[in-house]
């Protein structure tokens, strides 16, 4: 039981759900769309830089829980200096990795990305905590798709 | 009857073996027993007594029919049943008499009924409708939705630090301009019971009816609808022990019967052609189609339940698990319980800080203990407290001290996990 807690609140979890990495609003942004959890009154606003098709700066700002906090944090690390193509997979790769226990292939990630996502993949043997850890993942992928909500109803 | 209500005290353990879930445990692996649940969880939905499941398994298993058509003789048996709940919900809100009882799906849609038939008829724009900041949103939304068709105004009612609601304010929000009072009788989120016969005499001295969402205080105490002067009167039966799908609708006969139907169907009316329909009386009016009968049954049976509890003891014994519960959480460090109102309903709701509900939920529900995460359903409140969601911990009949013990041992436990 309690290895399960474990598995889901990693030390690297509780750390950046603490001290949450690029919590800020860029003064350069031009794209940003809101993330929200009706259930548990989470919210977060993502915070792009896009240039040339190139995320050059992601942040966030808002309230949640430890899980998505540290999801939004991590997410931020993960997605800067990609290309937009590149964040929508490892959306997509995250995706799966939280709600399948099988997830496809992953294709060309690297190993050390690969472990980052892994990280949060505890929230499997969690189903009601899944829309914590994606919320800000939604949010990024519709602020890439110029959309200014993504409600987590619709996950 | 069950063997325990024959003792004078309270006897939770004899009570709790009425209840078939709360011996189940939680969580267990392979190999590895679950943890013992504690349901802290009955202002969401309260657990069910053998005496309801099996009420209603008879009812299906032996008189089951359709009701208020057909000759035969299964629809007389299991009509005389059904409308001899309705005999018995009179009794229970001690209502003048049963022609003032109607049957809907649900608090919320009994709400809806009176905001969608009462509001439509006899609300105008510019008219206005008093609400409480403590409403769940059942007893919001229906009147916004009046707001956005008939552009009435909605005024709210605020509550103190503690939670009481303030009824010096309520008494400045009066005016000719009133048309409607809303308010919860007891908080969901706070526990607070709010004076409801003041706020009815105020309201009438005006001319002003007055509804009470009862959803969490006919299960805490007993309600008197006459003694309270209630014009409308709503609960629910999955709160009260009972099953799901299935609300009450008090309402004064004068009012009901100057009410144009909610839904239009079978069994609401007298007679049907394409020239025109005419409509039965209250509460037939506000009953189209088949309802819930089977659940109506076993609404019976839950208030046959708590009757034979005693509802005054039933109050007792949640009134000792309110206090001692609120004094064990009150040592925890950091730990803030949002409503303190005096005399308030066993309902306990925190935050604690550095740990957000969400997290604080999924580690106690390790520990076997069901609580409540979120806002509430009641967003204006959890504003108006600055706290964004909380944990809501709820008790009911069958709930123990130890259980109590075994809530704080989890918090405790959440803040060791989070260094809080």
């Amino acid at each position: 039981m309690m290895d399960d807690l474990r598995e889901l609140y990693q030390e690297v979890i509780l750390d950046h759900g603490k001290h949450p990495r690029n919590f800020r609003h860029p003064d350069d942004s031009n794209r940003e769309a809101k993330g929200e959890n009706p259930m548990c009154g989470d919210r977060f606003m993502v915070y792009l830089t896009l240039k040339d098709g190139v995320v050059e700066d992601v942040a966030f700002q808002g309230r949640g829980c430890a899980i998505s906090t540290a999801s939004a944090s991590m997410m931020t690390e993960l997605v800067r200096g990609r290309t937009a193509e590149e964040a929508e997979k490892l959306f997509h790769v995250f995706h799966e990795l939280c709600t399948k226990d099988d997830p496809e292939p992953h294709g060309d990630i690297d190993d050390e990305t690969m472990e980052k996502l892994m990280v949060m993949s505890g929230v499997r043997q969690f189903p009601v905590r899944v829309k914590c850890a994606t919320l800000a993942w939604h949010a990024m992928d519709a602020a890439l798709h110029g959309e200014a909500t993504a409600s987590s109803d619709q996950f | 009857m069950p063997d325990a209500i024959l003792n004078q005290a309270y006897d939770v353990q004899r009570v709790r073996d009425d209840f078939p879930i709360l011996a189940r445990s939680v969580h267990a692996r392979k190999g590895k027993p679950g943890k013992p649940l504690v349901y802290l969880d009955s202002g969401a939905s309260a657990q069910k007594p053998r005496q309801v499941i099996q009420a209603m398994t008879r009812f299906l298993e032996e008189d089951y029919s359709n009701i208020h058509r057909g000759v035969h003789f299964l629809s007389q048996t299991a009509t005389d049943q059904f409308e001899a709940v309705r005999t018995k919900v009179a009794r229970f809100l001690n209502a003048p008499n049963d022609r003032c009882i109607v049957f809907t799906r649900s608090s919320t849609e009994a709400i809806n009924l009176v905001a969608a038939s009462y509001g439509r008829t006899f609300l105008r724009e510019g008219d206005e409708v008093i609400l409480s900041i403590m409403e769940h949103h059942a007893n919001i939304v229906p009147w916004q939705l009046l707001q956005a068709e008939k552009k009435i105004v909605i005024k709210v009612v605020p509550c103190d630090d503690d939670g009481v609601f303030d009824l010096n304010a309520y008494k400045d929000l009066l005016s000719d301009r009133t048309k409607l009072v809303a308010v919860t009788h007891c908080s969901n989120v706070l526990g607070t019971v709010t004076p409801a016969k003041a706020i009815a005499t105020l309201a009438h001295e005006r001319g002003i009816p007055v509804l009470f969402d009862g959803s969490q205080a006919v299960v805490h105490g007993t309600v008197d609808v006459q003694d309270i002067d209630a014009d409308f009167y709503v609960f629910t039966a999955h709160k009260l022990y009972g099953p799901t799908g299935l609300g009450v609708l008090y309402g004064k006969y004068d009012l009901l019967k100057r009410m144009p139907p909610y839904q239009g169907g079978g069994d609401m009316i007298e007679s049907v052609s394409f020239d025109g329909t005419t409509f039965k009386a209250p509460p037939s009016r506000f009953e189209a189609g088949t309802p819930p009968i089977t659940e109506v049954i076993g609404l019976g049976a839950a208030i046959d339940y708590v009757e034979a509890l005693g509802r005054d003891a039933i109050a007792a014994h949640e009134h000792d698990l309110l206090h001692y519960a609120t004094q064990q959480l009150s040592q925890v460090d950091g730990l803030r319980i949002i409503g303190t109102a005096p005399g308030k309903g066993p309902i306990i709701s925190f935050a604690l800080e550095g740990v957000h509900p969400h997290d604080v939920g999924t580690i106690v529900d390790q520990y076997g203990v069901a609580v409540r995460v979120g806002r509430h359903c009641a967003e204006p409140l959890a504003e108006r407290f600055d706290v964004g969601p909380t944990v809501r911990a709820s008790f009911g009949l069958y709930n123990t001290r130890e259980e109590a013990d075994a809530l704080v041992a989890s918090v405790q436990a959440v803040k060791e996990f989070f260094g809080a």
